[in-house]
């Protein structure tokens, strides 16, 4: 589904991404670890394109989507939720939702204005749908809140509905569980599990809750320094020196 | 059609508003002066708005409205002198001529510089503002009839209490309709987080460069009205300072708030024009002094506008 080849990225003097190849096929769900700096997040800024590479390729879907700028990735069904958060807190839970829906599904300017039939249709069409979406993730009876004065686990459930009304075929997690407690995350893994047999989703998370990661991944991959130290399954993964040693520091403890 | 179903009861206030404007305009009870100055504020309200779309709605900084508004005005006091259009009928066309040749100047110039962020783009847009405003002072070496730093003189006084009226109201409704539309919606995503925008499959640079084409149409249609209604345009009334009147505006009626706009662009030009009356002639000036205190006061009681006690408030 998505193959990225020798990915590269510097800033500066620093190689953040250093000729990273990975690939993920339909209906999985991979798994990115590594130590803080290991360049995760930077090749999910480069996939969506919020980071232009400095070489390398990507294909999503057999199509190559190198040169495509965000929004175009977006409707071609790569949706991505943010490590620290970017709902829009001052819009309604409701709109944050429809918003991301309406991309997808248009109408011109006059029919804006003149209020059409098919205005009106695809209006409603995006209100059903983020309220099959709120109800989904138990944020039923928020739609008017402002999406900013939600709990922040909330705020977490909020932005992977955005991310599932533009109909993604693949879903960028970018540490979902960052600031939650173990029941929250338990919680978190039950609804990940349940979105991506519901929507038919190809998932791709970095995490840096072991058990979060371990529990929902069908494999793993290891990065440190921009690059690739290992890849396998979960408890391949657990096993291996290469991975304690980046996490736990050269001595095997 | 919906458009006038949707909108009836704002269509049956503001056919209210013109009556009793129109019996008290025919009664004779209020001046010329007043007279004018009412429709002046609907011209206002209507440019102020259209800084609302670009700034209030989308959050793009502009320090360049009175450009637009000049260009409007120039384009239609300079289509009806050149081609002797004297006529209320044909007023309609050259608003709209007005409108366009802004918004058209605004999408060219927008490419380029609505790529860049909050008080660059201020920046960026306030010299774009001395530039025009420096083309209109030099203007009558392109066409004697444009007059330069004289000023233009002897356009036709053609904008009257309705053509005002019904102009202002309708595209008041279709920016409410357009802000209530999905491409209102994304205006407001992109002001609250562009990159969260573009995730989610908005194409930015698109939309902002339609808010802001949007936005100075409806200043260009506005400054078209202003030619006709004072037959005199000199390039010192579309300066920066002038600039600097629309933003107060919006910021006192509260950004993204249409009908704030409406109640600042009235006390606005009431203020100034009531101070006109009620000081002695010797200490007018004084005026241009109460409105920047008047500004400070605002920004310290009510930073988020007149009409709204807190952020996102309206």
């Amino acid at each position: 589904m998505l193959e990225v080849e020798r990915l590269e990225k510097s800033f500066g003097g620093v190689r953040a991404v250093d000729g990273f190849s990975f690939h993920v096929d339909k209906g999985e769900t991979l798994g990115i670890i590594g130590p803080n700096g290991a360049g995760k997040t930077t090749v999910f800024n480069l996939i969506t394109r919020f980071y232009t590479p400095d070489g390398g390729r990507m294909r999503f879907m057999g199509k190559s989507i190198t040169h495509l700028p965000p929004y175009r990735l977006a409707r071609l069904g790569i949706a991505r939720t943010f490590q620290n958060l970017r709902l829009f807190k001052d819009l309604t839970v409701l709109e944050n939702i429809t918003s991301a829906h309406l991309t997808g599904h248009s109408y011109s300017p006059f029919a804006g204005i003149f209020r059409t039939r098919r205005h009106l249709r695809i209006e409603r069409e995006a209100r059903d749908n983020a309220m099959m979406l709120l109800d989904f993730l138990g944020l039923g009876g928020k739609e008017q809140a402002p999406a900013g004065s939600l709990p922040y686990g909330e705020q977490r459930r909020l932005e992977i509905a955005r991310a599932l009304a533009i109909r993604p075929r693949l879903l960028l997690i970018d540490e979902p569980g960052a600031g939650m407690n173990p029941r929250e995350i338990q919680d978190l893994v039950a609804t990940l599990r349940e979105v991506k047999a519901r929507f038919d989703l190809t998932i791709v998370m970095i995490e840096h809750q072991m058990g979060l990661v371990m529990n929902i991944s069908d494999r793993i991959l290891v990065m440190d320094f921009g690059e690739k130290i290992m890849e396998g399954t979960p408890s391949e993964v657990r096993k291996d020196r290469r991975v304690i040693e980046a996490y736990l520091g050269e001595e095997p403890v | 059609m919906r458009f006038f179903l949707d909108s009836r009861k704002l269509i049956l206030l503001a056919a209210g508003i013109y009556i009793v404007l129109k019996l008290l305009f025919s009664s004779g009870i209020v001046s010329e002066y007043i007279q004018q100055i009412t429709i002046y504020v609907f011209i206002v309200v209507l440019a102020a708005t259209g800084l609302n779309v670009i700034y209030g709605y989308t959050g793009q900084f502009s320090l360049g409205h009175a450009a637009f508004y000049g260009i409007g005005a120039y384009t239609s006091a300079y289509l009806v002198k050149t081609l002797g259009l004297n006529s209320v009928f044909a007023l309609p066309a050259t608003l709209l001529a007005g409108g366009i040749m802004a918004g058209l100047i605004a999408c060219i110039i927008g490419i380029p510089i609505l790529r860049l962020r909050d008080d660059f783009l201020g920046i960026a847009t306030l010299g774009f503002g001395i530039l025009v405003r420096v083309f209109f002072d030099n203007s009558d070496r392109i066409s004697e009839t444009l007059g330069g730093s004289r000023g233009f003189t002897g356009i036709a006084k053609l904008t009257n209490l309705e053509i005002t009226f019904v102009v202002t109201v309708f595209l008041l409704i279709v920016t409410r309709n357009i802000i209530s539309s999905r491409y209102g919606l994304f205006w407001r995503c992109i002001k609250d987080d562009e990159t969260a925008s573009a995730s989610i499959g908005i194409d930015t640079t698109r939309m902002k460069l339609m808010a802001f084409s949007y936005g100075c149409f409806l200043a260009g249609v506005a400054g078209a009205l202003y030619a006709h209604l004072y037959t005199f345009l000199h390039p010192s009334n579309f300066d920066f300072l002038k600039s600097i009147d629309f933003l107060i505006i919006v910021i006192l009626g509260g950004m993204g708030n249409i009908a704030g706009t409406i109640y600042a662009g009235l006390l606005w030009v009431g203020f100034i024009e009531g101070l006109r009356i009620a000081l002695p002639s010797n200490i007018l000036d004084l005026r241009w002094v109460f409105i920047p205190l008047l500004l400070i006061v605002l920004m310290m009681w009510r930073p988020y506008g007149l009409m709204s006690k807190k952020k996102g408030d309206g």
